[in-house]
């Protein structure tokens, strides 16, 4: 798990290994400061000579510089290599999202996929930063103020044998008590925001509904029990300062009475009084530095989780790959379904499809027709491997896809999802997704194929109209067309629709169809679609229930001896053309 | 830039403003715990800067017995100075622990009541703002406004206010020893803060850039996660990496930059610390033995008993403004979500004028009607007139829309003119492209929008009389985008009615044709939606939200493309139990599905915001117009 992540400090390790290194000779000099200045005190106490007090000055003056320099580039070092930490983690694991099939996205939802590259990254960089920065510092400091204190104090330091296991029990007890007290009410906390965000999403039901009081009502209690419990939470570790205080206050008094005594009894000799003074410092170094430590813990359990969900992305297998030499041309637009079963993961029941055989010639259009459920989206998913069968093989042009170069596959075969979605962007920059390099000209046709330049041209910066994150500012059928005419620039050989002109009228619709037929005639198409209407005059139909296709004709033929087709037929088109006839169509 | 002169360009007084602002909201929600607080942490401060006063007698006490030897005599002074230290100490202690809890306390109900003032001043607000604000935006809010709120509550104030008090405090303290060394110190202190200004005003600034990209970066993961499968599609795996990389880095060189900023503050201000430490000692060492006369309050004269304490409150002042210089981030940050948080709550709310409300009622033999607190299932509308007399009229669903114009943005009006009658019972449909002004045209009803001009009229009375949540709970509306609520599928279908049985809702399932799908699912009706509903079919979501408003049991009902997302079979299944639902409504429809509309009584034709046509399904038929044309559209192909 931490080694998955620790692959991504990639260049930074340089800055990640030099921080302790500078961070260490900088607590040396740290502990080395007080040592000197009690020096400097005894001489001042001393009323000896000026010059000696220039010169432990002096001494003082180049550790503190150096101090400061080392601090500083600690300081530099330890920045870049978290900050640096944290870009190589997103970025890594927006390159592994990047190469997930289908499969392994359902496995992630969107919103966590999110949170994993943000949320728990920052908190993954917070605990690194605190890692380099105080793992080696704080044990250092602890050792050197301890070795320092003993030089210094002699037998007085043996009271930190005391106070140090005070501290060490007492924050060991309040991170014990209040590590899981955290975790529930992070979870809490997390609820909480998802439930805003579902209020903020659904406003308008809530106001539909008027339910606003209610929801006041939800949310306060909400928000009560994470009030509760982060207070509960939060004051246990309230209580660290004033232990932390105790034992600092603890071993001033203990110092300046066994002090005083040791060194009023030896008339200065054992102790005098900068070595006093020394050993207050010492003695809180070694307490905050205990602190610290305990600190360093806190961050680290906190950022276990963020840790465990940033490697599960990293770790994730990519089910579809491309296959060892791949074949980079597709012959043609003919697709065949040879015994093809399927399901969505391995360990699911029920099969999406079942038994499907079904032959496509290349430049034939075909229509595919069924009811929620019953496998239409499935069946075309296979085509240009979003998803590989379970059992079975799918062709395109001859060959098993899986033989393909997943690349000259996909370009080859363009599908219009179901869920489009455009970016953010101009319109002219979603549609050159299809195409990168299409020029103005091969847009303008594109969206002519697809009924969209007339809107277009309607806009007042046309092809260069702002598009919002998510095309909220252009309507659902206009969106519908926009991702058409994106799926042709591809010129492919195999054009699938997923339900994709629903929101377009049905005049629309048969336009497109019409343009289909009139300008890419040598283009498989393979429309999915809801109304007969848009598929009345496919070459072929399929009728799909339960995952099974249930027939494949034409319409004549389907109409004759397909229930389930004429029933939808009768719903659709049928009462509507009595109705029409009555008024004498 | 320096900090200051970052705070500066931005309104200083509108920081100043803020900052106020959250002391006088803390002040109203804390009147009598928010001073004892305050209180308790100078008291803490003062507390902690008095003991060097006795560190220095018993010092001074060592200094005098050190050469006699004589721990007898010096053990009695020593312990009674000791135990008045112990006593500070104590006094300390408690405090330093009264003060932690409060400040808890205090930070946690300080957050749960500005969470549920904007949370419920949100609830308040109108469909506008949600409509004109992206959601992301409105919870980081929530999220990262609340937390640099918190950062500031329960650790910046405390510490700014108690390393005041003890900077303050031991200035005196100092200036009682020594006035040559207290000024030594003050020069010393006016480095650090030129440092602070120069180092955390860079910091400040390149947070907030960081604050920004970090924005950045985050819209754009969202966005492409969200479109993955489409990324998939178009091979743009490596493009939208290579996008990627580029908003990544300039989040890298921001992030590292404001990082190491504030990362390199501490250990300068330390040192600059150490050195005026050494300073300190060189000053004193040299004004001992010049034998130099002592200006200070106390009239002391110098002596190691004066320069040992001072060197220690050397170190103590310049560790309090280190402190200081280390909040400035926190500050500055907690100060911009405050007034992004304080924004929200400012937001103009919904305003409700309306006075008519929904009672249940009792129709008596005679036809008039009285008022009852129990649930009768007949509704009134109660209408009280300026002369204190209350008239009943009985809940029915006539909508009128009586010339009706209507603009989301001035200058640029979507509805000219709409004059619509939907008797009770009646079903009317609205047709026409998108972006006629179909939905716009329910949008009014409900009011989430205010019409220009003209009138609604809902069985006789003005809608704008009456209490806009009555209003539209005699509304029931099922939308395209379905909204379901983290929950069981019982408790969502229980939204429309909250009153509502289980059998109640299982019924109101059955009828929108639900039933079948529901008890399939793992848990049946008590499965537990996440994310919107995540885990079902967007035909299913559909169904769910039929029976949440079957279960509302409305007189008006608007079906804004209510299936669209229903396959025309499982439609046919569901048009049974919608035209259960309908029976006896005044129903509004729109759907682009021609066969949805087809038998309603008026069918309403839009165009660009205008009515062009209207009539029954026969009637426009017969006219052989934009709708004759639409419907035979379907067929042109033959």
């Amino acid at each position: 798990m931490y080694k998955t992540l620790l692959k991504s400090v990639g260049k930074y390790k340089k800055t990640a290994t030099a921080t302790p290194v500078i961070i260490a000779a900088e607590t040396v000099i740290e502990a080395l400061i007080p040592f000197t200045t009690a020096k400097l005190v005894n001489e001042i106490k001393g009323g000896c000579d000026y010059s000696v007090i220039v010169k432990y000055g002096a001494m003082l003056f180049i550790m503190a510089c150096l101090s400061l320099v080392l601090g500083g580039a600690a300081g530099y070092t330890s920045a870049i290599a978290a900050c640096g930490f944290a870009r190589n983690l997103r970025r890594d694991m927006f390159y592994k999202v990047q190469t997930y099939s289908f499969e392994n996205i359902d496995k992630f939802s969107s919103s966590s996929l999110v949170t994993r590259m943000t949320t728990d990254v920052t908190y993954v960089q917070h605990a690194f930063l605190t890692v380099i920065r105080l793992a080696i510092r704080s044990p250092l400091v602890f050792l050197f103020a301890i070795i320092m204190a003993y030089i210094m104090g002699g037998s007085l330091s043996a009271m930190f044998v005391v106070i140090v296991p005070l501290l060490a029990f007492g924050l060991f007890m309040i991170t014990k008590k209040a590590m899981p007290a955290f975790r529930s009410v992070f979870r809490k906390y997390d609820r909480m925001n998802e439930s805003i965000e579902e209020n903020v999403i659904a406003i308008r039901a809530v106001k539909g509904f008027a339910r606003e009081e209610y929801e006041k009502q939800k949310f306060n209690n909400a928000a009560l029990e994470i009030k509760r419990d982060f207070t509960k939470a939060e004051r246990i570790v309230a209580l660290t300062a004033p232990l932390m205080q105790s034992c600092i206050y603890l071993n001033m008094l203990i110092v300046l009475f066994f002090g005083s005594k040791i060194a009023i009894s030896s008339m200065g000799v054992d102790l005098d009084v900068g070595q006093i003074s020394a050993m207050l410092t010492y003695g809180i170094q070694i307490l905050i530095s205990l602190n610290m430590l305990s600190m360093v813990y806190v961050i680290l359990t906190i950022s276990v989780e963020s840790i465990r969900r940033i490697s599960e992305v990293l770790e994730e297998v990519p089910v579809i790959t491309n296959p060892k030499d791949p074949i980079y041309e597709v012959k043609d637009g003919s697709v065949d379904f040879i015994g093809v079963n399927f399901k969505y993961s391995a360990h699911a029941e029920r099969y999406a499809l079942q038994n499907i055989n079904l032959h496509i010639k290349s430049g034939e259009t075909v229509g595919i027709l069924g009811g929620t459920g019953s496998g239409k989206s499935s069946l075309v998913q296979l085509i240009p491997r979003l998803y590989d069968v379970t059992e079975g093989v799918v062709k395109v042009g001859g060959i098993d896809v899986r033989k393909y170069d997943l690349e000259t596959l996909r370009n080859n075969v363009a599908v219009v999802l179901q869920k489009n979605v455009l970016f953010s962007g101009t319109i002219k920059e979603n549609l050159l997704w299809g195409n990168e390099n299409a020029t103005d000209e091969e847009i303008r046709e594109a969206c002519r194929l697809a009924c969209a330049d007339e809107f277009i041209n309607s806009f007042p910066d046309g092809y260069n109209t702002k598009i919002e994150q998510g095309g909220t500012n252009v309507s659902g059928g206009q969106k519908q067309r926009l991702t058409i005419a994106r799926a042709l620039l591809k010129k492919p050989k195999i054009l699938i629709l997923d339900d994709s002109t629903s929101a377009v009228d049905t005049r629309t619709d048969a336009k497109i169809r019409h343009s289909f037929r009139e300008y890419i005639p040598s283009t498989t198409k393979i429309i999915i679609a809801q109304r007969i209407a848009s598929v009345i005059d496919a070459d072929k139909i399929v009728v799909m229930d339960g995952g099974s296709i249930v027939d494949i004709g034409t319409h004549a033929e389907l109409i004759e001896r397909c229930e389930i087709y004429r029933e939808t037929y009768d719903q659709q088109i049928k009462k509507s053309r009595s109705s029409a006839a009555n008024v004498g169509v | 830039m320096s900090e200051s002169e970052v705070m500066e360009t931005q309104k200083p007084k509108a920081k100043l403003g803020t900052f106020l602002r959250i002391i006088k909201t803390l002040f109203s929600y804390y009147p009598v715990l928010l001073p004892i607080t305050a209180f308790c942490f100078i008291f803490t401060a003062a507390v902690s800067s008095i003991p060097p006063l006795f560190f220095q007698q018993v010092i001074s006490v060592i200094q005098d017995s050190i050469h006699t030897g004589d721990w007898a005599t010096a053990k009695p002074v020593i312990l009674s100075r000791l135990s008045i230290l112990a006593l500070f100490y104590l006094l300390a202690v408690i405090s330093i622990a009264i003060c932690r809890q409060l400040i808890v306390v205090i930070t946690q109900g300080f957050l749960y009541r500005i969470r549920r003032a904007m949370f419920d001043g949100m609830q308040g607000l109108l469909i506008r703002y949600f409509d004109t604000h992206k959601h992301g935006d409105i919870m980081s809010h929530y999220t990262n406004d609340t937390d640099t709120m918190r950062q500031l509550i329960s650790e910046s104030l405390p510490m700014l206010l108690q390393s005041a008090v003890i900077v303050i405090t031991v200035f005196f303290v100092m200036l009682y020893f020594c006035i040559w060394l207290t000024i030594l110190v003050v020069i010393g202190v006016i480095a650090m803060l030129f440092v602070t200004r120069k180092l955390g005003g860079g910091s400040a600034q390149y947070f907030k850039r960081q604050q920004k990209s970090l924005g950045e970066v985050e819209g754009y993961i969202q966005e492409m996660i969200n479109g993955q499968r489409v990324i998939k599609v178009f091979n743009y795996e490596s493009q939208a990496g290579a996008d990627f990389a580029r908003i990544n880095d300039v989040l890298y060189e921001h992030s590292y930059r404001a990082n190491a900023y504030s990362n390199m503050l501490g250990p300068i201000i330390i040192n600059i610390g150490n050195v005026l430490y050494v300073l300190v000692a060189m000053l004193g060492g040299l004004l001992l033995i010049s034998n130099a006369p002592n200006i200070s309050l106390s009239g002391l004269p110098m002596g190691i008993s004066i320069v040992v304490p001072f060197l220690n409150m050397t170190k103590q002042f310049t560790g309090n403004v280190n402190t200081v210089a280390q909040q400035v981030n926190s500050i500055v940050m907690g100060l911009a979500g405050a007034e992004r948080v304080f924004m929200l709550m400012d937001e103009e709310p919904e305003t409700d004028d309306g006075y008519v409300t929904l009672v249940n009622a009792k129709i008596q033999p005679d036809g008039t009607i009285t008022e009852t607190t129990e649930r009768t299932g007949q509704w009134a509308w109660r209408h009280p007139h300026s002369d204190e007399t209350v008239t009943y009229t009985p809940l029915a669903g006539d909508v009128i829309l009586d010339h009706v114009d209507f603009s989301y943005e001035e200058d640029n009006p979507v509805l000219f003119d709409i004059t619509v009658h939907a008797k009770p019972g009646q079903k009317v449909a609205f047709v026409g492209a998108t972006g006629a002004g179909k939905t716009t045209i329910t949008n009014l009803i409900n009011r989430y929008y205010d019409i220009s001009d003209g009138k609604i009229r809902y069985d006789g009375i003005n809608i704008n009389k009456i209490k806009k949540g009555d209003l539209r709970r005699s509304l029931g509306i099922v939308l395209q985008d379905t909204h379901l609520f983290s929950g069981t599928v019982i408790d969502n279908i229980r939204y429309g009615r909250l009153d509502a049985t289980d059998e109640e809702c299982i019924a109101a399932a059955k009828l929108a044709g639900a039933d079948g799908f529901i008890t399939r699912l793992p848990d049946g009706y008590q499965t537990v939606l996440y994310g919107n509903g995540a885990n079902l079919s967007q035909g299913q979501r559909q169904l769910i939200a039929i029976a949440r408003a079957a279960v509302a049991d409305p007189p008006v009902m608007i079906l804004d493309e209510a299936t669209s997302s229903i396959d025309t079979r499982t439609e046919a299944i569901v048009q049974r139990g919608m035209d259960q639902l309908m029976k006896g409504r005044t129903v509004f429809v729109i759907a682009h599905r021609l066969s949805t509309v087809m038998n309603s009584d008026v069918i309403i034709v839009l165009d660009n915001g205008r009515i062009i046509e209207r009539g029954s399904h026969d009637e426009l038929i017969a006219q052989r117009g934009t709708y004759y044309r639409l419907y035979t559209g379907a067929f042109e192909l033959e």
